[in-house]
């Protein structure tokens, strides 16, 4: 079954912009990431959770690469074995975001009058909040803990994709395509299938992965103010707040959590921007 | 209508809306967990079932939920959003005793946001240098990227520990201001930055720029008095979000840099899941997002005289 896809579409153009390095780079430090996420075995044999107490708040050498906490336990594998956890909150925290906000969008944009209105205005009000004060609200009706640190990181940031998604139906909605496809007797499911779906794509693409920097960030410091994940569990807001003891003598424990995170928000907007420029 | 009256009536909206939107999450998502909180917090161990039904009815939780919406709604528009379960305080006294510490953060790191952005883009658009240029502009893009709370860690390292030239916590004199007001300004002005980068090239491609250089104004001239009159326009409709986003980033900065105010009031009513003060901090939030945006707008028309006479311009 071939799919046709009307206009701009993300994938093969994107190919052209994938060549420069910076964008190289970003895949590498995002599949590094998500390696680490599903096998940390590959990348270190050290064990997150017991240290070794007489190697504690040692610097980094080239047995503990990012050094060794106050227990002596080695930081690469707790940073590594933390990218299981961050990862899997950014995920959930994107998918919240993707599915309820683009379901919102959809709706608002194909039953216009009311709903339309209501919808929006809900939007505004999402968007008039800033996000970390809107999910620490629903922390705290929630309760703590990293999936519901997930959730409440997706709630604050769907309004951009309920934006969005309206935007594309109501583009492709005034096309002739449309009109024809709706005369021919085709039901707005199948409209939405066919032709409002597919179209969006590219700046749908392009919005997640800008989100997925965003839910890093809110995620980890969500984390770093203690909602997320329970100690001894690694997760790279919570490390970072971990090292914050002891800013005057192990600054490596605050630092290279804090790189990571950076680093990842960095390929992700990199990245980002690439699927913009490709999907236009 | 006048315009004024409709901005105003529109801010009145948003700000009802904020309340709604905070009343559903914290009082009707989950029930259980906050009724719980509620009970558990301040009848202790020792409150009998009766004491907690005596409790319930207090908080308004046995109303049905549009009486419940409606008295909270009331006793807000008279600035009562219910005492603090954790303090016993009311949540708007407590809000407000907070704030003066975490406006003289905000109020600075504003003034540096827009100090950072502005030299960055202006500086960034106008410089011939190309690698210069890049670099600058390269700017913005990383200081979003980075996590507020480690750039507050990583200033504390340098500037208190190694070099030792301001204190690295606690909430006495000007100097203390410094680092925090740095660390919330840094990602906000990226935003300013990259907004007028932007706009400043967009203005730049603008036809009217070759006549003005045609007629044999300065590099500086078209660029300073031309584009970026323009080009601000634009990047000051952002002053309400970032205004929010300085306010609302103090809850991580307060507790990086231990000092008190409304984020550390918000951090400590999360912890303890205090409903009436974390209703407090978001309805505040949207106050003063509602306030910056009405005063923007005000502002508009007199900045740009396009606007002023919305007879000869059609109003989108």
């Amino acid at each position: 079954m071939t799919r046709r896809v009307h206009g701009r579409c993300a994938v093969p153009d994107v190919r052209t912009s994938v060549r420069s390095p910076g964008v190289l780079l970003s895949v590498a430090v995002l599949l590094f990431v998500l390696l680490a996420a599903l096998v940390p075995e590959l990348f270190t044999s050290q064990d997150p959770i017991s240290g070794v107490p007489a190697e504690r708040l040692s610097g980094p050498s080239a047995a503990h690469l990012f050094g060794t906490d106050q227990t002596g336990r080695d930081l690469f594998a707790r940073v590594v074995h933390g990218a299981a956890l961050s990862l899997q909150a950014t995920v959930l925290a994107v998918l919240v975001s993707l599915v309820a906000g683009a379901a919102l969008g959809v709706l608002a944009g194909f039953l216009g009058g009311w709903v339309d209105s209501l919808v929006m205005r809900v939007v505004d009000v999402l968007q008039a909040i800033p996000a970390i004060l809107l999910s620490l609200a629903l922390v705290t009706a929630l309760g703590f803990g990293t999936t519901n640190v997930a959730i409440a990181v997706g709630v604050s940031n769907l309004a951009a994709f309920a934006r969005l998604m309206r935007a594309e139906v109501l583009r492709v909605k005034t096309g002739v395509f449309v009109e024809a496809a709706r005369a021919a007797g085709v039901r707005w499911t199948g409209v939405l299938g066919r032709h409002v779906l597919p179209n969006a794509t590219g700046p749908v693409l392009a919005l997640a992965t800008v989100t997925f920097g965003t839910a890093v960030l809110e995620v980890s410091a969500l984390s770093f103010l203690g909602f997320g994940a329970t100690p001894p569990a690694p997760e790279w807001g919570a490390l970072v707040a971990g090292g914050r003891s002891f800013l005057a003598t192990a600054w490596w424990l605050t630092t290279f959590p804090g790189v990571t995170v950076a680093a990842v928000v960095l390929a992700a907007n990199r990245l980002a921007q690439a699927f913009e420029r490709g999907g236009r | 209508m006048p315009p004024v009256v409709r901005r105003l009536g529109h801010a009145v909206v948003v700000l009802w809306a904020a309340f709604t939107l905070s009343f559903v999450i914290l009082y009707l998502l989950p029930g259980d967990a906050v009724l719980t909180k509620l009970g558990a917090a301040e009848a202790g161990v020792t409150s009998s079932p009766a004491e907690i039904a005596a409790l319930r009815a207090e908080y308004g939780l046995d109303d049905p939920v549009l009486l419940h919406y409606g008295k909270r709604l009331l006793a807000a528009l008279h600035g009562d959003f219910g005492t603090s379960v954790n303090t016993g305080d009311g949540a708007t006294h407590m809000v407000l005793t907070a704030l003066p510490p975490t406006l003289a953060v905000t109020g600075l790191a504003l003034v540096l946001a827009v100090l950072f952005g502005g030299t960055v883009a202006v500086l960034g658009t106008y410089t011939r240098v190309r690698v210069l240029s890049r670099l600058l502009l390269a700017l913005p893009p990383l200081g979003t990227s980075l996590p507020t709370f480690w750039v507050g860690l990583v200033l504390i390292q340098v500037f208190s520990f190694q070099l030792g030239l301001v204190p690295a916590i606690g909430a006495t004199g000007f100097s203390s201001l410094v680092l925090p007001a740095i660390t919330l300004a840094l990602p906000n002005g990226a935003i300013v930055g990259q907004v007028l980068a932007k706009s400043l090239r967009t203005q730049l491609e603008q036809p009217y720029i070759e006549i003005v250089a045609a007629k044999g104004a300065s590099r500086a001239r078209v660029h300073f008095g031309h584009a970026l009159r323009n080009a601000a326009l634009p990047a000051l409709t952002l002053v309400g979000v970032v205004t929010g986003n300085l306010l609302a980033g103090s809850v991580i900065t307060e507790t990086v840099f231990s000092r008190d105010g409304v984020g550390r009031v918000t951090t400590s009513a999360v912890t303890a899941q205090d409903v009436p003060v974390v209703q407090a901090v978001i309805v505040l939030a949207a106050l003063f997002f509602v306030a910056v945006n009405l005063l923007v707008d005000l502002l508009y028309p007199l900045l740009d005289p396009r606007l002023a006479r919305p007879r000869e311009v059609s109003r989108v």
